[in-house]
């Protein structure tokens, strides 16, 4: 018979599964339960995208297409940065079109990382960065934000974790999962002590377009920046397009032929009608994301009066689609917390420490659902967290 | 769309503390914004949508499309308002297109409503002609499904 363990690489095997995970899979066996769990939008892809890859099945041949992607869908990408941020990307060499943003995180970690390089991974924040580098022979090191600073990246904490092997800074904000953005006086230190460095930033903005009361900034902005910055983002949160797999990255031509490599003997390309259909994204649907931000600020600010007036207190998030409020006055662990929340309500979140030791204390609530859901959820947590209270008062 | 309404049209029974939190105003802007609302007429009131198959399966419902000659100097108004002021009438539209207004009309049974069709409706001065389709199921109104949520198929992200 095989053996699969030896079979099976070693990298592999000592991939962690991710912490997400777990609980949904626990509450996939329960009945009644709902859900705050979910990273993508209840909201569906635009009507017009949708035609628009109609359109593409009906009247198209469906091939592989470039490997860096359309033309058309890469000149509307750069007009996208140019109009958002002022910073030109040429469109012929400087932008790859991906399979979600997953794939350019993983391109540009695989692209800059060589083993025993040291990669800083602000924290907490999504689960796959860690897991790739390390896959590719890195060392994560983990740079922690606090609820004090607003869980934005100071420069100082930064700076003290830099060593001679760093080569690569994660940077993903508006965050996954603690919704806090870095703003242009946020950014500036970092980018000060980065210019003196040779560090290269993987600036994850997938959600850029989901800000609350002010318009996304990014640390391409800012000068010298673009030279050292692998941009990444996509149409998966902002056009609610998650299952069409598409993203992008953009960065200088020296990377960007270099990470390309990658992309053409693992990928070959993006799909041909996702690719069609997002042009028609980039060109016509402004207002529709218009519409999902206004929605998602009202549940936003529901969801942040409500922890804080159960007594959860909770971080005014500017960005993405979750609030994160501290579970720390329960005096129990964020895993034991969801846990109990989980069998005794039936609510199904996420422990902050999924996104990295830092987000412990804490629980992801996704508000990516209708305003009754939300609701309803609030009302069993309320709940939850008075039998807690009842209870340690009894003893 | 206004806030308050979008939220209100989901559900109307939301407090006013929770309306404020969601637009980020106190209870009492909230209420105040309401009954400006209110007074302005833009609110013209709350109901509540049932699943009859629950509630009173016997009820039935049914759309009756009207033809009529519009009145010297009140165009169809006249007509629109004697209708309107039956019980039996849930709605009345005027319609663009073959036919003038739609009228939704419910009973407790079947005759009951084909009584009320060609006794009341069909007698009025000025009516030339109905057709009544009886609704079968009803999916969806204003908004929200009448048969329960649809099933979230999403995954984890």
């Amino acid at each position: 018979m095989i053996d699969y363990e030896k079979a099976l690489s070693e990298k592999v095997k000592s991939m962690k599964p991710s912490g997400i995970r777990k609980f949904f899979d626990i509450a996939g066996t329960m009945e009644g339960v709902i859900s705050l769990g979910v990273g993508e939008p209840d909201f569906s892809t635009p009507w017009v995208i949708r035609k628009s890859a109609i359109q593409v099945l009906e009247r198209k041949h469906i091939i592989y297409g470039p490997n860096k992607g359309l033309s058309p869908l890469r000149k509307a990408v750069s007009s996208r940065i140019l109009k958002k941020h002022g910073v030109e990307y040429d469109s012929e060499n400087e932008i790859i079109i991906t399979v979600g943003g997953s794939e350019a995180i993983d391109l540009a970690i695989r692209g800059i990382v060589d083993p025993g390089d040291e990669v800083l991974v602000v924290e907490p924040c999504f689960v796959c960065y860690a897991p790739l580098v390390e896959l590719h022979g890195g060392k994560a090191v983990p740079v922690p934000t606090r609820i004090e600073n607003k869980f934005k990246l100071s420069a100082d904490d930064l700076k003290a974790r830099v060593t001679d092997r760093t080569k690569l800074l994660i940077m993903p904000f508006p965050n996954n999962p603690t919704g806090a953005i870095m703003t242009k006086e946020d950014l500036g230190p970092v980018a000060d002590f980065l210019r003196s460095t040779n560090i290269i930033v993987l600036s994850d903005e997938i959600y850029s377009e989901l800000t609350y009361g002010r318009k996304h900034f990014s640390i391409i902005e800012l000068e010298g920046m673009k030279e050292r910055t692998i941009y990444v983002n996509g149409f998966s949160k902002a056009y609610a397009m998650t299952g069409w797999r598409l993203g992008y990255t953009a960065a200088p031509e020296p990377i960007i032929s270099q990470i390309a490599k990658i992309h053409q003997y693992g990928i070959m390309c993006s799909p041909y009608i996702s690719q069609n259909a997002a042009v028609e994204a980039l060109n016509s649907c402004d207002s529709e994301i218009v519409r999902m931000v206004d929605e998602y600020n009202v549940r936003r600010r529901y969801l942040v009066s409500e922890f804080n007036r159960i007594g959860l207190t909770c971080f005014d998030p500017e960005g993405a689609f979750y609030v994160f409020p501290s579970i720390k006055s329960t005096g129990l662990s964020s895993e034991e917390f969801c846990e109990r929340l989980l069998y005794e309500k039936k609510v199904a979140v996420v422990p902050g420490s999924a996104f990295g030791d830092s987000g412990e204390g804490y629980i992801r609530i996704s508000y990516a659902y209708s305003l009754k859901h939300l609701m309803e959820a609030m009302q069993r947590i309320e709940e939850f967290v008075n039998d807690l209270r009842g209870a340690s008062h009894e003893n | 769309m206004n806030d308050i309404i979008r939220i209100l049209q989901q559900n109307a029974r939301i407090s006013n503390t929770e309306l404020g939190e969601m637009l980020g105003i106190t209870q009492q802007e909230a209420a105040a914004e309401i009954k400006k609302l209110e007074e302005d007429g833009v609110i013209r009131g709350y109901s509540v949508i049932l699943n009859d198959e629950l509630y009173d399966n016997s009820i039935v419902y049914a759309t009756i499309e009207l033809k009529v000659t519009p009145q010297r100097d009140c165009g169809f108004d006249d007509i629109a308002k004697t209708i309107m002021m039956y019980d039996e009438v849930e709605s009345v539209n005027l319609m663009s297109g073959s036919y003038d207004l739609a009228v939704e009309v419910r009973g407790s049974n079947l005759k009951d409503v084909a009584l009320f069709v060609s006794e009341r409706l069909s007698t009025i001065e000025g009516v030339l002609s109905t057709a009544t389709h009886f609704i079968l199921k009803k999916y969806k109104e204003k908004g929200i499904f009448i048969d329960g949520e649809e099933h979230d198929e999403r995954g984890l992200g």
